[in-house]
C-alpha cells in the first residue's frame, strides 16, 4: 500500500484531493513548539513543498516541547535540523530550510514562492510582520500562538476574511505580554495548537468549507474548554497595511531577531585590551581560538554558567559562524548583560583574520 | 443584570480567577471595563479585546448579552 493509502481511501480526499497536497507549498514560520508539530504532521500528509524558517537554534530547554529535536540537536540550527527530521519522515517530498531570521528584506519575496503561510513565531514583531507581508503578497495565514497552559489558532487573510489586525490592531505595549521562555509553557499545548493549525492548513489545500476564517478558537488545556470567538473583518486594517508597505513599519519592538544584537569586527575585538572572548560552540569543535582572553561556555549549556563570565570585561561572543553567538547574546542581555557584541563572522572571520595577521 | 465575564491568558492572572459573575446596570462596554478597573486596577496596563455572546465588539458596543470575554494578545509558540 502507499504512503498515502489512509488518505486516498477518505471518499472526501481520494487520489484527487491527495494529488493536490502534493502539489501545495506550504511555509512555516518559526520551527519551535508550534513549528515542529504543524511540520511533523504537513510531511507526512504529503504536502508537496515545505518551507521552514528559524534563525534559532537548539537549546536543552526546547526539548520538551519541540518535539522534531533531540539532544544531538543541541546547538545546531532549528530549520536545518528540522529538515534532516522531517526528510527521514518523508523523503519523496521537498523541504527548503533558511536558517535565518525573517524580516522586512526577504519576507515578501520568501511568502512569493508559497501558498499558504503558517505563523509558528514566538514574538510580535514577527507576528505583525507575518500579517502584513500575507496582506501584501495575497496569501493565507495559519495563525495559532500559546501563553501556559492556553492556545489561539485561526486563519487569517483567508478568501476576503479578517486578518491578524482585525483582531488586535496594534502590537501591545514592550514587556506587557510574555513569551515562553519568560513564563514556561504545557509541553503538550503547543503540540494541540499545532497540530490544530496543521489540520487547517490541508483543509485550505483540499478546499473544504468550514475553514476557521473569521473566528478565533481558544483552547484551555487545563480545564479543556474551546470558545470559539467570532472576528469580523476591518478593511481599513488591511488599507493601512497595503498603504505603508513594510518598509514604513516598525517591527523590532519585540522581535527576537539579529538585527538588534551590536556587532563587533575581529580587528575590534583584537585590539581592545579589555575584551574577554566567548566561544559559545560546542567543546568538540575546532579549531579553538589559542588566546588567554577566551572561554568556553557552549550554548546548550550558557544559561547555567554565566557567573563563569567575568562582565566587567568587554564580552565578544563567538561561535562558528555568528548564528548561535546571537542566542548567546540574547540570553546575556536577558540578565541584564548588556556590554557584549556578537563577532561578526564568527571562527570563520577569526581564522581568516589571524592568517593575514601572520603573513 | 447578572453578566458572565471570562478572563483568558495573562489577565486570569490579574483577576485572581477564570470568570465570575457580575450585576452589572451599565450601558456600553467601555463603561463595563470602567467599573472592571475599579475592582481590578492591574487591568488597566493590558492590552485585550473585548467578546460579547463570542464576537468580538468595539468598546463603544451596547451592553445586551450574557457574557463578556476579555481576550488579551499571546506571543508564544
Amino acid at each position: 500500500m502507499s504512503r498515502y493509502s489512509r488518505h486516498i481511501i477518505l471518499s472526501e480526499i481520494g487520489q484527487k484531493g491527495q494529488d493536490q497536497l502534493l502539489r501545495a507549498k506550504v511555509l512555516v514560520v518559526g520551527a519551535g513548539g508550534l513549528g515542529c508539530p504543524v511540520l511533523q504532521y504537513l510531511t507526512a500528509a504529503g504536502i508537496g513543498t515545505i518551507g521552514v524558517i528559524d534563525f534559532d537554534v537548539v537549546e536543552a530547554s526546547n526539548l520538551q516541547r519541540q518535539i522534531l529535536f533531540g539532544t544531538s540537536s543541541l546547538g545546531k540550527n532549528k530549520a536545518l535540523m528540522a529538515k534532516e527530521r522531517l526528510e527521514d519522515l518523508n523523503p519523496t517530498i521537498k523541504i527548503n530550510a533558511y536558517p535565518e531570521a525573517l524580516t522586512k528584506n526577504n519576507a515578501l519575496e520568501l511568502f512569493e514562492k508559497y501558498d499558504i503561510i503558517v505563523d509558528g513565531s514566538d514574538n510580535f514583531g514577527t507576528r505583525y510582520l507575518i500579517n502584513d507581508a500575507a496582506v501584501l503578497t495575497d496569501k493565507p495565514v495559519v495563525y495559532g500562538a500559546i501563553y501556559k497552559f492556553e492556545g489561539q489558532v485561526s486563519v487569517f487573510n483567508y478568501k476576503n476574511g479578517p486578518s491578524y489586525r482585525c483582531l488586535f490592531s496594534n502590537p501591545p505595549k514592550k514587556g506587557a505580554v510574555a513569551n515562553c521562555s519568560e513564563v514556561g509553557v504545557l509541553g503538550v499545548l503547543p503540540g494541540i495548537i499545532g497540530v490544530m493549525q496543521a489540520n487547517e492548513v490541508i483543509k485550505i489545500v483540499l478546499n473544504f468549507d468550514h475553514v476557521l476564517s473569521g473566528k478565533l478558537l481558544c483552547y484551555n488545556a487545563k480545564t479543556t474548554q474551546i470558545t470559539t470567538l467570532k472576528i469580523t473583518k476591518t478593511t481599513s486594517e488591511f488599507e493601512k497595511v497595503i498603504d505603508k508597505k513594510l518598509n514604513s513599519t516598525d517591527y523590532g519592538v519585540d522581535t527576537n531577531c539579529a538585527s538588534q544584537v551590536p556587532e563587533i569586527s575581529t580587528e575590534e575585538a583584537f585590539d581592545n585590551a579589555n575584551t574577554l572572548f566567548i566561544d559559545v560552540r560546542e567543546l568538540h569543535e575546532q579549531p579553538k581560538l589559542e588566546v588567554s582572553n577566551c572561554i568556553q561556555i557552549p550554548l546548550s549549556q550558557f544559561e547555567h554558567h554565566l557567573d563563569q563570565i567575568n562582565t566587567n570585561a568587554e564580552l565578544v561572543v563567538f561561535c562558528h559562524s555568528g548564528v548561535r553567538s546571537k542566542s548567546a547574546i540574547s540570553i546575556l542581555q536577558k540578565h541584564n548583560i548588556n556590554n557584549c557584541y556578537n563577532l561578526k563572522g564568527g571562527m570563520i572571520a577569526v581564522s581568516e583574520f589571524l592568517k593575514i595577521k601572520i603573513s | 443584570m447578572d453578566l458572565n465575564i471570562k478572563y483568558f491568558g495573562l489577565l486570569a492572572e490579574v483577576t485572581h480567577c477564570d470568570e465570575e459573575i457580575l450585576d452589572f446596570s451599565k450601558l456600553t462596554i467601555s463603561e463595563l471595563l470602567s467599573e472592571l478597573y475599579k475592582k481590578y486596577p492591574n487591568l488597566i496596563d493590558n492590552d485585550f479585546q473585548v467578546a460579547q455572546d463570542q464576537e468580538i465588539v468595539s468598546k463603544d458596543t451596547l451592553v445586551s448579552g450574557k457574557q463578556i470575554a476579555l481576550l488579551p494578545p499571546f506571543s508564544g509558540g
